[in-house]
């Protein structure tokens, strides 16, 4: 012994135990999310905006400042901060109820205002805290608890596609969507967080990232079972990709 | 002696909730359950059953939501 390399050692900010059900994705995501603070250096400035949903929790489980938002208003929140603090760090921390469903305008204006500040949207399809209710990121067809026929888009509507629609605005600096099923998949999501982090750092414009997450116990499915669910059904709905990169295409041009 | 790199793992058994997902990627197949121990959750942690055969990729690390697992690396002597 005494000749240990390290490879991995989770983030010292990363505060646990917590409250997520076992296998959800949220837990993987906060750990991201700590790594990247902590390896840049950026624990000292950085602002979290907590949703309310799961991950309403969130300033529990990293030691950074946080702030509680409203139901759907995180990114307004952020905007005053990043308004009066210009040289933070601030990130919002939704789920797709929060983000996509009453929060949608806010999360919109966000981007057409071109704030520069981070949104990492977790979208897993149903509303998870509340007991497993339809969102408007549920599958065509999923089975929820108010729509155990499954979701008939003749009376509730198609899925919201939030990387899609955030990339339209001229104020988005950088929107993509990654998953987390495996771990070739978790460095990913690492490498496009911590992307959007320095996009927000240089002032390039509001940054947009969605993360296909799991369920399991909404789902009624074992956590394994769950991450298999997002590789073959819901990437098919939701593809991964980034669908625009201000940086890119500076490049191109 | 020829040498080779084995991984060491920590694994924080309190935190563990048995989710299974660093059991489902592990390449060498060595993550399970304990069948012996119970944490204060009431989950059964997971353990390595050959300890020897880890190669320190991390990828159970990476998968963990609860931050159970440390990943380290030893270079070993093997006997031929």
């Amino acid at each position: 012994m005494g000749n240990l390399q390290v490879v991995y050692e989770v983030p010292k900010i990363y505060t646990g135990p917590n409250h997520y059900c076992p296998g959800c994705f949220h837990g993987i995501i906060h750990r991201v999310i700590a790594e990247i603070l902590q390896e840049e250096g950026w624990d000292d400035i950085s602002i979290g905006i907590a949703p309310v949903g799961c991950a309403v929790l969130a300033y529990d489980y990293i030691d950074i400042d946080w702030f509680e938002a409203p139901h759907g208003r995180a990114c307004a929140n952020a905007t005053g901060i990043k308004w009066a603090w210009p040289d933070r760090l601030v990130f919002t921390y939704q789920g797709d109820g929060d983000a996509a469903s009453i929060g949608f305008a806010e999360t919109s204006y966000a981007a057409v205002r071109g704030v520069n500040i981070t949104t990492i949207m977790v979208n897993n399809a149903v509303y998870g805290m509340t007991g497993g209710q339809m969102a408007p990121t549920t599958l065509v067809g999923m089975k929820t608890t108010t729509s155990p026929y499954g979701r008939d888009p003749k009376y509730a509507g198609y899925p919201v596609k939030m990387a899609e629609h955030i990339a339209q605005f001229e104020g988005t600096a950088l929107s993509v969507r990654v998953s987390a099923f495996d771990p070739q998949h978790v460095l990913d999501m690492k490498k496009w967080i911590k992307k959007a982090f320095q996009y927000q750092m240089e002032g390039k414009g509001y940054t947009f990232i969605e993360v296909v997450s799991t369920c399991p116990t909404n789902w009624r499915m074992d956590p394994v079972k769950a991450a298999e669910f997002v590789k073959n059904e819901m990437i098919k709905v939701y593809p991964l990709g980034v669908y625009k990169d201000v940086g890119e295409e500076k490049k191109e041009g | 002696m020829p040498k080779k790199v084995r991984g060491v793992l920590t694994i924080r058994e309190d935190l563990c909730k048995q989710c299974g997902l660093c059991v489902s990627v592990c390449p060498v197949h060595i993550l399970d359950f304990s069948k012996t121990k119970i944490n204060s959750k009431g989950y059964r942690p997971i353990e390595l059953t050959d300890p020897d055969k880890c190669v320190g990729c991390a990828f159970c690390a990476m998968m963990c939501p609860e931050g159970v697992i440390d990943v380290y690396r030893e270079i070993v002597e093997v006997a031929e």
